[in-house]
């Protein structure tokens, strides 16, 4: 079982992040559980989405406290709290990258992986959403999901040039992450 | 054909195969994904329905009564406030002998102000003459409403059935659920065909005065069909299981790994997910645990829970629901199965968890069987942060 959480404010996709994930995992005949975690029903609350994923049906219904992963959307809740707590030992994490934000110093083992989500967002998509290219970011990072399969997903959940844009996201961030090594 | 679907669209996919003729609702979170969706499939001419847009959940379950009176097949969902703000008119669909099938997606009651997920809508409502069924994850709550219609409509029950949901938890949780063909449906769930309706051309009334001399008698045949309703459900159960292939049984509860138990949990809901989870790692170390799913909480199924139980020397009840001043809900239930019986469990404890969407984790459900001792738990909230309460009383 693998479990990621999505760090993020309330409008800026978390849900679509948890569910495109979700969606790729499924494709490759696994069984995801995305799910929401709302604090203040508003718009800018700091709120989680997750990813609970098994090779059976996940049973295990609670929030997550010892991810595999963490994806941090907005860099600014890093002022607040720890978005790295419970990561385990060799966890990996995929900051969408802001500027003067606090990156915490993290285990040996762990990986932290800065991500111009927002700025290949506003070159593809035209708007300030990091999702996508933080989504192909995962995949470079972690080997979990191959960049076909989120591709395969962007075609099924867009259309148009919302597709092309996306699809462009996914490419950059994957990209972003290959051309580390 | 299996896909990766959010709770609400699953219940909005499946209530289109069933084929309302009638939906009515209300918004509010969190089962407003369900009628929205629904709202689009008639839009989009997927679905033959009348959509009738509602200033109030007391005037969506008006509707929905009234079409089902007319002989139609109806559909609604709600939550929390919404539920109680429908209890006037759930108790008159009762009443009437009306066949429908409801969504709750579980949720707190206010006040304070909460959104989050507990069962105390749909427990406040056990009274209502409506049956109710508890779903653990979105394929259950998906087939209990192809089961629902099936049970309410049966011309020996003519009941309201409300298929609950935890809120958030399952409804807007995406997982993998099988949603069957719309020719397998049909073959299962045929035409809704009223035994009475109402119609101009042959004019009845419905809910007339019964006074003193009547009434009495309208329970007592709600309070005996709910006995048939006991044994009508592994009935269609067992015909789901043959069409569709899923097997619950008997769909009354779920036992699991409660055989040889020494200690069981009993819940209803999402959280049995969770207490699996707990059991299958705690029978790896050896310990004898089981958890008892409750699926159907109205009617009671108290024969299937002696037998389940009797054997099992201590028992916890978990609940997601209160009733202040008293014994928690499903608690009494337990408790009442085994007064006066020659076996009993020595110990059954209750433990309240979950309120207004406190998580309820490993370690929470660990806790309760830990807890689960020689010495008898009357009610414990279980996750309670103490320097909460400290700070409201000054101390």
């Amino acid at each position: 079982m693998k479990e990621i959480r999505i760090h993020a404010r309330a409008g800026q996709g978390a849900i679509t992040t948890a569910a495109l994930l979700g969606y790729a995992y499924f494709l490759k005949g696994m069984y995801p559980y995305a799910f929401p975690n709302f604090g203040a029903a508003r718009m800018g609350a700091p709120m989680n989405a997750f990813v609970r994923v098994d090779t059976k049906l996940v049973r295990l219904r609670s929030q997550i406290y010892e991810p595999d992963y963490v994806i941090v959307v907005d860099a600014t809740l890093m002022r607040g709290f720890n978005c790295f707590s419970g990561l385990k030992e060799d966890g990996i994490a995929i900051i969408n990258e802001k500027e003067g934000a606090n990156i915490p110093k993290v285990k040996t083992k762990q990986k932290i992986f800065i991500v111009p989500a927002t700025d290949i967002a506003i070159k593809t998509i035209g708007r300030p959403l990091g999702n996508t290219a933080l989504i192909g970011a995962f995949a470079a990072a972690t080997g979990e999901l191959d960049l076909d399969t989120l591709l395969e997903v962007i075609k099924k959940r867009f259309t148009g040039k919302a597709q092309e844009g996306n699809i462009q996201a996914v490419k950059q961030g994957y990209e972003y992450i290959k051309s580390l090594h | 054909m299996k896909e990766f679907l959010e709770g609400s669209r699953a219940v909005a996919e499946i209530v289109k195969l069933c084929k309302p003729g009638v939906i009515s609702a209300y918004p509010i979170t969190p089962q407003t994904h369900i009628v929205e969706e629904l709202a689009k499939m008639v839009a989009d001419g997927e679905l033959n329905a009348q959509f009738v847009n509602v200033e109030s959940e007391h005037s969506a379950a008006s509707v929905v009564l009234g079409a089902v009176a007319t002989g139609v097949r109806a559909f609604t969902a709600t939550s929390s406030q919404g539920l109680l703000y429908m209890a006037e008119v759930l108790f008159n669909i009762s009443g009437l002998r009306l066949p429908l099938v409801m969504t709750c997606a579980n949720r707190a009651i206010s006040a304070p102000i909460n959104i989050w997920n507990d069962q105390q809508d749909s427990v406040s409502l056990r009274d209502s003459g409506w049956i109710q069924l508890y779903a653990e994850n979105n394929q259950e709550a998906a087939d209990l409403h192809l089961v629902g219609y099936r049970l309410s409509e049966d011309k020996s029950i003519m009941l309201p059935v409300m298929v609950c949901m935890d809120g958030f938890i399952l409804t807007h949780g995406m997982e993998t659920i099988d949603i069957p063909k719309q020719e397998e449906v049909n073959k299962f769930l045929p035409g809704y065909r009223p035994l009475y309706k109402l119609d101009p051309a042959e004019p009845l009334t419905m809910g007339l005065l019964a006074d003193p001399d009547y009434y009495l008698e309208t329970r007592f045949a709600i309070q005996e069909t709910f006995k048939d309703v006991l044994k009508m459900i592994p009935k269609i159960n067992e015909e789901f299981k043959n069409h569709f292939g899923r097997d619950y049984k008997d769909g009354l509860v779920e036992e699991y790994c409660t055989k040889d138990a020494e200690k069981v949990i009993v819940a209803m809901g999402s959280v049995c997910g969770t207490i699996k989870e707990v059991v299958d790692a705690q029978r790896a170390k050896g310990k004898k645990v089981g958890l008892l799913k409750i699926i159907s909480y109205r009617p009671f199924p108290y024969a299937r829970v002696y037998d389940v139980l009797k054997d099992v020397p201590r028992v916890a009840v978990l609940d997601k629901a209160v009733s202040p001043g008293a014994y928690a809900p499903l608690a009494v239930e337990i408790k009442a199965t085994f007064f006066g019986k020659k076996k009993c469990p020595k110990v059954i404890s209750s433990f309240v968890a979950g309120l207004g969407g406190r998580d309820i984790t490993l370690e929470s459900v660990k806790e309760i069987f830990g807890k689960l001792t020689q010495k008898e738990v009357s009610l414990e909230f279980i996750d309670l942060k103490p320097e909460l309460l400290k700070e409201e009383y000054g101390e």
